[in-house]
């Protein structure tokens, strides 16, 4: 019970203390569970940063989930991975709570007027790094142009944006195989 | 029974965000947005906006956020208790986190095998740009007249881009931000 607790008290303190999500949280897992605790190796550790990003969901849980796993079964998986939930969860709804009643305040809504177009400009600012970081280049700019036309311009769910995505990856390979053979 | 009714639809929404969301963070943002806002109407685009602010300044992954903020204003908006609509957060936190869960406990099990299949690989060769993609349009979705309602949102834009592009800290340029909006707006 002791090591349960162990590995959701650590990841009750990242999720405390990770703003900004995924990608600010990662020094601070590999310094506690790498560097301090020595449950996995390093090697093992980037394994699991790619498989973490290459699956659905958010990075911190995922990874939450990886370490707990690997650390004591799917019982460890379910203490982690609450450990790093729990602290947003309890932020935010008492954050819900109390906005929900202050929203139509005067001065609220001149702060928010300030701040809603400043929360775009925090999207829109790591793009460019973001795009080179995923391999864009000239022969698949297409890619992001098209998800943007189907999904801000046409309205279509995102959801059939991923499968398509996924679709055609698979199906380019197959179509290579067959070339192959050929 | 109408309660029975949302909560259902409130966990299909969050559970479909969790599984398709890919990328992460931001990435994530069109599926809330699409499925809360556009589909369900549960809370408006500037409810919406200001929930990815509280989201950028307070710790957490952005989807955690949504959820657990979304879960219970879609119960409470429609006159639901403060207790029926706590659940509804917990079920929206539940929702969005499961299929994680799930797929992580199937990885872990296969241990590593998915990482070096070519099918895997090529997939996320298509699903890397698309992400980015994801990420313009959460940004292009947000560009309307809730949220710019006049210039001064245009110069409060340009100067937040500018600035986090020298890398200055968001919840600082938030916070600033936010004195901006209460100086300007009368």
């Amino acid at each position: 019970m002791k090591r349960y607790l162990e590995l959701f008290l650590l990841f009750f303190k990242i999720g405390t203390f990770t703003f900004g999500g995924g990608y600010a949280m990662i020094p601070l897992i590999r310094n506690e569970v790498v560097k301090k605790k020595k449950w996995l190796e390093d090697d093992e550790f980037m394994d699991m940063l790619a498989i973490a990003q290459s699956i659905p969901g958010p990075m911190a849980l995922n990874t939450a989930l990886f370490v707990g796993h690997r650390r004591l079964g799917f019982k460890g998986s379910l203490f982690s991975g609450l450990g790093v939930i729990l602290p947003s969860f309890i932020i935010i709804l008492f954050i819900a709570i109390i906005f929900t009643q202050f929203k139509d305040n005067p001065v609220i809504e001149r702060i928010f007027k300030g701040i809603r177009p400043a929360v775009v400009a925090l999207i829109a600012g790591p793009l460019v790094k973001l795009g080179k970081a995923a391999g864009i280049t000239r022969k698949n700019a297409w890619i992001p142009i098209a998800v943007i036309i189907a999904v801000w311009l046409l309205k279509i769910s995102p959801v059939y944006v991923v499968i398509a995505a996924i679709l055609i990856g698979i199906t380019h390979l197959a179509y290579l195989k067959q070339k192959l053979k050929k | 029974m109408e309660l029975i009714d949302l909560y259902f639809n409130l966990f299909l929404s969050f559970f479909k965000i969790g599984l398709f969301g890919f990328g992460g963070g931001y990435a994530m943002l069109p599926f809330i947005q699409h499925e809360t806002v556009n589909v369900h109407h549960w809370i408006s685009v500037s409810d919406f906006t200001s929930i990815v602010a509280i989201s950028q300044t307070t710790p957490g992954p952005i989807a955690f956020n949504a959820a657990t903020y979304i879960g219970y204003t879609a119960v409470s908006n429609v006159g639901f208790s403060t207790f029926q609509g706590i659940i509804g957060s917990a079920i929206c936190t539940l929702a969005v986190s499961l299929p994680s869960f799930i797929i992580m406990a199937v990885i872990c099990s296969f241990f590593f095998k998915i990482k070096n299949n070519q099918w895997v690989r090529s997939a996320l060769l298509v699903l890397k740009p698309a992400i980015i993609g994801l990420i313009a349009s959460a940004a292009l979705m947000l560009i309307n007249d809730a949220n710019f309602i006049d210039y001064k949102s245009w110069i409060i834009f340009g100067t937040v881009f500018l600035a986090s592009l020298k890398k200055v800290d968001p919840i600082l340029l938030i916070a600033l931000s936010g004195v901006a909006g209460m100086l300007l707006y009368h």
